[in-house]
């Protein structure tokens, strides 16, 4: 993605009705202490670029992953959710990342039947020495969910008004979601 | 019966015809039936894809559509020439990943009325379909004249086990797959290290020293190695060994006599059948002493002139390469000698 | 600061963690404090940015002073928390900085010195989450400022914990017998405490036994071994367990269950003297694929060197003829004591330690793996292992290298380094040892011999202390050193002119200095190859309860700053189970491990992350759900009351019967729903937006704030 494109636009300078900004998807990574939230420090520190589409809410474990929290998540404007961990036989918790991908699964079902394409609710496994790695599937979740556009759940996007022939204002349609 | 179809190549109706009417003598005792593809082309040898890529790839990719419109229960092309097997195969997979060749082919080959659904065909070698398919097991069977004493130094030339697409060669850079088809046979098979290593191909029209060199290397690894005739499954390696051999010596001033065989000759040998129905007696280096010495007479025509000391530089005094007593020496895991 | 009831400074084991605060009936006086890190952060993140949104934006959720400051984890960027806790009453505190992983107990130890629980302090991670990883600086700060925005309505969530504490067993669990587990093992006995030392091979003593001399001092690696060994296997606090594998670990920190079979040895112990007679007399001679590497031989009954500790032999059913056809008992009739028994089984013993140490080692490259080298085709083309066991006094040749006839000296060898490494068709790593060792080899072989050595390398790797001297020496000694990979080891002659070299075997290789292809006949090739981990190395972190990256090298916690620690409390890591290295860091590993395990059995107990899962009885409707959830059997139903209880002991805190639990009566300290999901609401608070109330709007906002506009 185009870097100099802003996420939200600090408008202290601009007036009250800004001009719509390009839409940027925002991507909620659920990481777990052990695994990929070290390898998500290891990018870090490796200086690893990726998109600032991301933001990182750390668990103990990926079976700490409460399938409310992704509802909440995507119910606070997330457009879509990673769900990371430790690799399967390696969870610092020994088999807690199984439960964790049973839940996936069957989250991921169910979200589906809502109308979230499944695109939108990934998983990615990344041990604690995998940063590149991390940062690559960062990369790659946010443009799979970037064509889907907006998951617009809780939140209306910002959209330019378009005059109407009485020369008033009305928002403009919104997108379908999930066609 | 196992039924195939079949990709001959060129040079098994030319400098391979021997290859052609042995192979074609094994086929009822072995119970397969080899179904030739119709109006088949050129497979571009090696030297087309470097010239154009896409041009390549159709030519090769014609006899692929072709051998796909004439499945008839079968999708597995088998060809008896390395190159020709490599160049099908990778054809193959190529157009199963790249989405833009898969493409560009099946645009033109819809010139000559005609698609290619990458993965419908299944492409092995002669070799490998013996092995994996007919089973060693029923070779032995077949075996009424085993070649006890006949040193044979199995040697499969470059293509073959190497790219290994579908994971079908036991190692890939000393397969074992030859040196267990001719011990099912009753040879006595010499253990070859250059199994794979380069003929010289077509270095013999375009770097004759380069090519002289690779073919010496084999003749006299074979020669030192006291092999009475190297066996091989490739057209282009026996053309090289065999018909450029004289000249290889005649450029080193040495004086090796090392006949060199196709698989399925021998084979057909074993299976008893005369060795003029093989194709054997028109070899350049002829074979005629090398399999005397087990008894099997062969027609003496088109014998090149053989000196009657000892072949080749490497003086037979009995020297073999120094056998392991002292220390012991790790197993390779397919040891089955 | 805190809440009515009292907190308790220790908690028993079984107590509840936990006592609930109620959070509503004092209001969140929240600190942000934005670092700067020097321009680690600030060269990319605005951290005055942040600071003043945190104080606009967020004042109405709680926040009342917000600072930035170059470096928050110095100490007085440390006082300036302690000093706004004391003097503006802050009950909660966010620190935007590096990673948690880094400082979190840092400014948790700020906050305790203020008074301030510990736990109501959270740290968001800007630096290697945002401003390292980004380069938009736009984009970093509104990311920065949605980060701190879910501190902030995370911390509120947050109650005072205290830390759980638990006894330490004295007994420490040293898994692996070669030099570093022997090490750490005399560092923690020597202190005075008891040790169990397990050890799979018949004897202790590892890989470095095996070798003749070490680099660069050339020591004989034996005689610096044995001392060592005999120590340990005679000391009073060390119990050696050989011939043995741990098959099941359980418990946690401070309080390990360990099971240890030990496999038979088919004698009685107590009455072997060790004579050897058994070995002497035994009919079967085998390949020995172990100790000599498979270049030499051992009998069914065997002790694998003269010095192994202990001294008891071992029987080998697979190749006794007793065990193959019952007859023989050569052994059972000769022993002098009548130690042997034919009919012992395998006895499995329990040990309760407190803390473990794995010091598994590595396993050599199967060198056969590169098949243009020749190995197992080629008789004189040698391993690493191989050659040590010849040029060792002891070994199969007595310490002449020779050619594989056993006979003959070669009148030239060729060493080639990285079989195996730095290879992306094999290991991509550098094995650390190989050019210390193969430069160790080329003078042994001038030693022994006078053959000319050529070493074909990529890169020569000597940093230790006397390293590069050595190399030097080595090269003065007219080693001679070609910077090439070596393409080929082959007995085929190619030219016309090689044919005074039949027999040999033929290097060919790019000799890349002087920029031309060669081919150097030599009479053997001996193959440095690299170091792997163990082949269960899976497994035994598995059953361990740690981690291993994918090659197999256990995970250190930290690979600068605790590289001997993994990430489970109680279990350590040293040697080459880590990854290759040689003896000196071996050492040095098993000692900073058995130090940091004196430390911990000193004080006596330890305090674990109190984070934990707690139910709630009330609501519990003993549903069970949860009971089948804990690999750790911390959860356990109560038949009587027909409800599920949680043992904080052994709970680690993983939140998988939270968040399964479908009534919610689960709830998890440190990590519980509210906080979860308040920090997930202000991660995705819309930065840009104009006043609180368009962004927050499920939140509970306390004050019911009016929009403010943000001021240009």
């Amino acid at each position: 993605m185009s870097e100099d494109v802003m996420v939200r636009p600090h408008s202290n300078d601009a007036p009250a009705q800004a001009a719509p900004t390009p839409y940027e998807p925002v991507v909620l990574a659920f990481t777990c202490n052990w695994c990929s939230y070290r390898a998500a420090d290891l990018a870090g520190t490796a200086r690893i670029k990726y998109p600032p589409n991301v933001r990182l809410v750390r668990l103990m474990c990926s079976g700490r992953l409460d399938p409310t929290f992704v509802l909440k998540a995507f119910a606070s404007g997330a457009d879509g959710v990673l769900m990371t961990g430790c690799w399967p036989a390696d969870c610092h918790y020994r088999i807690q990342n199984v439960k964790a991908l049973r839940r996936f699964e069957l989250l991921q079902r169910v979200l589906e039947q809502l109308g979230i394409e499944p695109e939108r609710f990934q998983r990615f496994y990344a041990s604690a020495a995998e940063g590149p790695q991390l940062a690559a599937a960062f990369t790659r979740m946010i443009e799979d969910v970037r064509p889907l556009g907006p998951l617009g759940w809780g939140r209306v996007p910002e959209v330019a008004p378009e005059e109407t022939a009485d020369g008033e204002a009305e928002p403009a349609a919104l997108e379908a979601v999930g066609s | 019966m196992s039924s195939y179809l079949y990709y001959p190549g060129c040079s098994l109706s030319g400098s391979a015809r021997a290859y052609a009417e042995s192979l074609a003598a094994i086929l009822t005792p072995l119970g397969v039936e080899l179904k030739e593809i119709d109006d088949w082309n050129c497979c571009g040898a090696t030297e087309y894809l470097t010239l154009s890529p896409l041009r390549g790839y159709a030519l090769i990719g014609r006899n692929l559509a072709l051998a796909e419109s004439q499945r008839n229960g079968t999708s597995t092309l088998v060809a008896p020439c390395s190159a020709c097997y490599a160049n099908l195969a990778k054809t193959d997979r190529f157009v199963r990943d790249s989405a833009v060749l898969r493409e560009q082919l099946n645009g033109a080959l819809a010139a000559d009325g005609l698609q290619y659904t990458p993965g419908s065909i299944t492409v092995r070698h002669l070799l490998e379909v013996l092995i994996e398919d007919v089973g060693l097991d029923e070779v032995r069977r077949h075996v009424t004249r085993p070649l006890h004493g006949l040193r044979v130094a199995p040697y499969l030339g470059c293509l073959v086990s190497r790219p290994d697409y579908d994971d079908r060669w036991s190692r890939h850079e000393q397969p074992r797959e030859l040196d267990r088809l001719m011990a099912a046979l009753g040879a006595d098979v010499v253990d070859y290290p250059l199994r794979t290593a380069c003929c010289g191909g077509h270095m013999t029209q375009i770097s004759p020293n380069t090519g002289f060199e690779l073919i010496r290397r084999l003749v006299d690894a074979a020669d030192r190695r006291e092999a009475d005739l190297l066996v091989t499954v490739c057209p282009m390696c026996q053309m090289n060994i065999d018909a450029y051999q004289d000249e290889m010596n005649h450029h080193f001033r040495t004086d090796y006599h090392v006949p060199i065989l196709f698989f399925t000759q021998l084979i057909g040998l074993a299976f008893g059948l005369e060795p003029r129905a093989l194709g054997i007696g028109t070899e350049i280096v002829s074979a005629h002493r090398a399999l005397g010495r087990i008894g099997i007479e062969v027609p003496a025509a088109e014998e090149v002139a053989v000196p009657a000391g000892p072949a080749g530089p490497a003086a037979r005094e009995g020297r073999r390469a120094p056998r392991p007593q002292g220390l012991p020496m790790p197993h390779l895991d397919e040891d089955d000698r | 600061m805190s809440a009515d009831k009292p907190v308790p400074a220790s908690v028993e084991p079984g107590q509840p963690v936990d006592p609930p605060v109620d959070v509503a009936a004092e209001a969140p006086r929240i600190g942000v404090y934005v670092c700067h890190c020097g321009t680690n952060i600030a060269g990319t993140v605005d951290v005055a940015a942040v600071r003043d949104w945190a104080t606009e934006r967020l004042g109405p959720h709680g926040v009342v002073i917000s600072r930035d400051y170059p470096f928050m984890c110095s100490s007085l960027g440390q006082e300036l928390i302690e000093e706004d806790i004391r003097e503006l009453g802050l009950n909660r505190v966010v620190v935007a900085a590096c990673s948690p992983h880094m400082h979190e107990k840092t400014f948790r130890g700020a906050c305790q010195r203020a008074g301030l629980n510990p736990y109501l302090c959270e740290l968001v991670s800007i630096r290697e989450q945002v401003s390292w990883v980004h380069t938009d600086k736009v984009a970093a700060t509104a990311k920065a400022e949605a980060m701190v925005a879910g501190g902030v309505l995370r911390v509120r969530e947050q109650v005072p914990l205290e830390p759980l504490r638990v006894p330490i067993n004295e007994t420490t669990l040293v898994v692996g017998g070669g030099i570093a587990g022997i090490s750490a093992a005399l560092e923690i006995a020597d202190a005075g405490f008891p040790v169990h030392l397990v050890e799979r091979q018949p004897s202790i003593g590892g890989h470095m036994a095996q070798f003749d001399k070490t680099f660069p001092t050339l020591d004989c690696a034996a005689c610096i071994l044995t001392p060592k060994m005999v120590t340990a296997g005679s000391h009073p606090n060390i119990t050696l367990h050989t011939w043995s594998e741990v098959t099941d670990v359980s418990g946690y920190v401070g309080n390990f269950t360990v099971k240890v079979l030990h496999r038979p040895r088919y004698l009685d112990t107590d009455l072997c003297t060790g004579c050897g007679i058994c070995q002497e007399k035994c009919p079967v001679k085998v390949v020995d694929p172990t100790f000599e590497a498979g270049v030499g031989y051992r009998k069914a009954i065997y002790r694998p060197f003269p010095q192994a500790v202990p001294k008891f032999p071992v029987l080998d059913p697979d190749n006794c003829i007793y065990f193959e056809r019952g007859t023989c008992k050569a052994c059972e009739k000769l022993c002098p004591p009548g130690a042997i028994r034919l009919d012992q089984q395998p006895e499995e013993v329990t040990l309760q330690v407190g803390n473990i140490i794995l010091a598994t080692g590595f396993e050599a490259f199967d060198a056969r793996r590169v098949e243009p080298y020749g190995y197992g085709r080629l008789p004189n083309v040698f391993t690493s292992l191989e050659f040590e066991r010849m040029s060792n006094a002891s070994g199969p040749t007595g310490g002449q290298i020779v050619l594989r006839d056993g006979v003959t000296e070669p009148q030239s060898v060729a060493i080639v380094h990285c079989v195996g490494s730095r290879d992306r068709n094999f290991n991509n790593y550098c094995s650390a040892i190989c050019c210390m060792q193969s430069m160790k080899f080329a003078h042994l072989v001038r030693e022994h011999t006078d053959a000319t050595v050529y070493e074909f390398y990529i890169d020569i790797r000597a940093p230790g202390k006397a390293f590069d001297e050595f190399y030097q020496r080595v090269q003065d000694e007219g080693t001679i050193f070609i910077r090439g990979r070596v393409a080929e080891v082959t007995d085929v002659l190619r030219l016309p002119e090689e044919a005074a070299e039949d027999g040999r075997l033929i290097v060919q290789v790019e000799d890349t200095l002087a920029g031309r292809q060669r081919r150097i006949p030599v009479d053997m090739v001996v193959l440095s190859v690299g170091l792997e981990p163990q082949p269960d190395a899976h497994e035994v972190a598995r059953r361990f309860g740690i981690t291993c990256s994918s090659e197999g090298w256990v995970i250190e916690r930290h690979p600068k700053l605790d590289p001997f620690a993994t990430m489970t409390e109680g279990v350590f890591a040293a040697g080459c189970a880590l990854g290759p290295r040689d003896i000196p860091s071996s050492v040095t590993s098993g000692a900073a491990a058995a130090a940091r395990i004196l430390g911990r059995i000193q004080q006596r107990e330890m305090a674990l992350e109190p984070i934990r899962a707690i139910i709630d009885d009330e609501r519990c409707s003993g549903c069970r759900i949860c009971n089948d959830l804990c690999p750790f059997s911390a959860i356990t139903f109560d038949d009587a009351r027909a409800v599920t209880e949680v043992n904080p002991a052994l709970c680690q805190g993983c939140g998988v019967c939270i968040a399964a639990c479908p009534a919610g009566a689960i709830r998890g300290t440190g990590f519980s729903d509210a906080q979860i999901m308040h920090q997930i609401e202000g991660i995705l608070m819309d930065t840009s937006a104009t006043g609180p109330a368009d962004a927050v709007a499920h939140a509970t906002s306390p004050a019911g704030a009016a929009a403010e506009a943000v001021p240009a």
